[in-house]
């Protein structure tokens, strides 16, 4: 065995979303600490939430994180329906779902070339990649700008979406903009095509910890981002509004963490656990490209989580063009636009209740639930990030990955630890309940 | 000419007006030609200690630690730029001001909320001499061109001090007010081509407010539409908290 100490401290990680820092402690080969701290400053939505109307509440949690600003939304759309007891129509919920598949599109492409390219290229980020890869940081912010592009046709814009609210949209495409989005997905394809000719080509991190994963399931046809239960490779399967017990926050002994777990002693959540419950639901397109990147269910390499997030863009992509094509075929009902969010006319009658939304976001399944009274005022509500569950499963896989690389650099352990956080594209902002800033003995 | 440095710097907010800039798709080149970017680390490994030219700033002031580091930034930076409305004014962060600060880190984190400490939300021109402000929740893409181009030439800038109603009427929406619905738009800063309404939803004040809101005529306004004062104050607290 080899009996060598390191010390790892990554202060402000980089190329995450918000504030993290690594910190191993390796004394003559036994690992003593093995921590992943998150140092954001907590922002308390949920404590913000209270006394405020019901329909403002998509409206500030998209607040919670710039990346997942649609996901949030719909999260919180979603909660707030349920409480109010508002069914959505056909149409809205296709356009929902078409806006979620260009927030993952969106956010995964730049998780792939912006923060993981980088580390299979051997640079430091992007910014060298624009003399040595321009092509390739041409096409990263081509595809990104027409997700851009189409979620300004459908919400006015993806940070922060404006029009949608509870009950549906405050504004619906018309037939060009039906016609303009069918041509800028078809122009998304040879990009995605050469996309997955590039990652298939890199090499990422052999490295395997069986876990259980977590995400929505459902009994229909469809890949479910958007409703169902939440099931898990372990056999779990919940209703969403059971929320809790699935995310079972729990304190570890001798620190102040409250980590998540469901059947085992961690889980995860993301591109990888969906594409682990839901292999089978994927577009054909999305299953071959998977089998160019060489993923097949059950995946347990963590790293492959970036090539998950791939095959989801070409089932995203695809989805997504069915779904421009159905609208065009049913047409756009005009009259089913929301006047406006607030709900000041009582288009919608208001009643207490507790609803829960649980949406498949880019980092994994997130939760939101309100409680609010007879006026609609949110008495309680609480929102749990994909990355919250994350961070328990991320230490176990640091905790068997370390030993296992203890005859290389200091250099390089550190970049393998870096490259697995990263590889589950924490979102750390969006700590509005990340309990994990843990006080070492 | 030697390119200027310019740095990212994030403080508590959502990194959504970081990611406008990613948005800018293929003419983000156009920008990084005029730049040389030292500092960012969302998406850079790479660290800089030295001076900068331009600090662009992000988020808000919720701690001490927070305040420490931006009169660090303060000093390293000749020209320090306050990035969007969590930084210029607070934004949805001054929310937290409406409550006790210990009853709302208990309530968030309960019996072990002790360990997140947190102050007033504060913006940043309230803690250091700030040069520029692009406000917006989040920034509008055009102005941070104009931003850009002011701070690099040296010449002076500031988000337009009329209201949102002045964009809104050019680009010929049908007023909220006589739809029914209480719109933010007559107190808030323009600048951003009435984005909100131009998408059918009400403006929510997230430039701020204009220095000298025609308070009277405001107040006949709902007066006519039988839209209760506290009820908007209250859709003003969301964004504008911090003024107090
Ligand atoms: S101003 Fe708005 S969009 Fe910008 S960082 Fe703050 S919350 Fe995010
Ligand atoms: S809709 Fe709002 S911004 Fe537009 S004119 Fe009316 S009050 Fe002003
Ligand atoms: S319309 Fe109002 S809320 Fe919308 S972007 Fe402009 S200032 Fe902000």
């Amino acid at each position: 065995m080899n009996k060598r100490n390191v010390v790892i401290n990554v202060e402000y990680l980089t190329r995450v979303e918000g504030h993290g820092n690594i910190v191993v402690d390796v004394k003559e080969g036994t690992l003593e600490v093995c921590r992943l701290d998150i140092i954001e400053s907590p922002r308390f939505f949920e404590g913000m939430l209270r006394g405020r109307s019901v329909f403002e509440a998509q409206h500030i949690t998209s607040r919670i994180c710039g990346i997942c600003a649609c996901g949030h939304t719909l999260a919180s759309i979603q909660a707030a329906e349920d409480a109010l007891g508002v069914t959505p129509s056909e149409q809205t919920v296709k356009l929902r779902r078409l806006l979620l598949h260009m927030e993952l599109l969106d956010s995964h492409i730049l998780h792939i070339y912006l923060l993981v390219a980088p580390d299979l290229l051997g640079v430091k980020s992007f910014i060298p990649l624009i003399d040595t890869h321009n092509k390739v940081v041409r096409r990263a912010l081509r595809l990104k700008q027409t997700c851009n592009e189409i979620c300004e046709i459908l919400a006015g814009r993806h940070v922060h979406p404006i029009s949608a609210t509870v009950g549906g949209f405050t504004k619906l495409p018309k037939e060009k903009d039906l016609d303009a989005m069918r041509y800028m997905l078809e122009g998304m394809r040879p990009d995605m095509e050469a996309t997955i000719e590039l990652i298939s080509k890199l090499k990422f991190p052999e490295f395997e910890r069986d876990t259980e994963y977590v995400a929505l399931v459902s009994d229909t046809e469809e890949y479910p981002l958007l409703s169902g239960d939440v099931g898990s490779t372990d056999g779990v399967r919940m209703h969403k509004k059971d929320y809790r017990s699935v995310a079972n926050e729990f304190v570890v002994p001798h620190s102040t963490a409250k980590h998540a777990k469901l059947s085992r002693e961690a889980y995860a959540v993301g591109a990888l656990a969906r594409l682990n419950l839901n292999y089978e639901k994927l577009h054909p397109h999305a299953r071959e490209a998977a089998s160019l990147l060489g993923i097949r269910p059950k995946c347990i390499n963590p790293y492959l989580n970036t090539a998950a997030q791939l095959v989801e863009c070409v089932h995203c992509l695809e989805d997504a063009a069915m779904l421009v094509e159905d609208l065009g075929k049913s047409g756009i009902r005009q009259e089913e636009r929301i006047l406006v969010a607030l709900n000041e006319q009582s288009a919608i009658p208001v009643r207490a209740g507790n609803g829960v939304g649980a949406v498949e976001v880019p980092r994994g399944i997130l939760f939101h639930n309100y409680e609010i009274d007879e006026q609609g005022t949110i008495v309680n509500a609480n929102c749990i990030i994909p990355t919250t569950q994350n961070l328990n499963n991320i230490e176990h896989d640091m905790e068997k990955l370390v030993p296992e690389l203890l005859d290389r650099s200091d250099e390089e352990i550190t970049l393998a630890l870096e490259m697995l956080v990263r590889a589950y594209d924490p979102c750390i902002s969006c700590s509005t309940h990340l309990t994990s800033v843990r006080i070492q003995r | 000419m030697k390119k200027p440095k310019v740095a990212f710097f994030d403080f508590a907010c959502c990194e959504g007006c970081q990611l406008q800039i990613a948005n800018f798709g293929e003419a983000l080149f156009d920008i990084l030609g005029m730049i040389d970017v030292v500092e960012f680390r969302e998406v850079m490994s790479e660290k800089w200690n030295g001076q900068l030219d331009i600090a662009f700033v992000e988020g808000s002031i919720t701690d001490f630690h927070a305040e420490e580091r931006i009169r660090q930034i303060r000093e390293r930076a000749a020209i320090l730029i306050a990035y969007g409305s969590c930084a210029a004014i607070g934004g949805v962060n001054g929310m937290k001001n409406t409550f006790d600060l210990e009853e709302i880190r208990k309530y968030v984190y309960g019996p072990e909320y002790h360990f997140f400490a947190t102050e007033k939300t504060k913006a940043i021109p309230q803690v250091v001499k700030t040069d520029y402000v692009i406000t917006g929740c989040p920034v509008y893409p055009p102005e941070i061109l104009v931003v850009i181009k002011a701070a690099l030439q040296g010449t002076s800038c500031s988000p337009p001090d009329y209201p949102v109603c002045v964009e809104c009427k050019l680009n010929e929406n049908v007023c909220m007010y006589d739809r029914g619905v209480a719109c933010l738009g007559p107190v808030t800063r323009a600048g951003c081509n009435s984005w909100c309404i131009n998408n059918g939803n009400i403006c929510y004040g997230c430039r701020g407010m204009i220095s000298n809101p025609n308070e009277r005529g405001a107040r006949e306004v709902l007066e006519k539409h039988n839209i209760p004062l506290p009820f908007v104050v209250n859709k003003m607290n969301l964004y504008n908290k911090c003024r107090e």
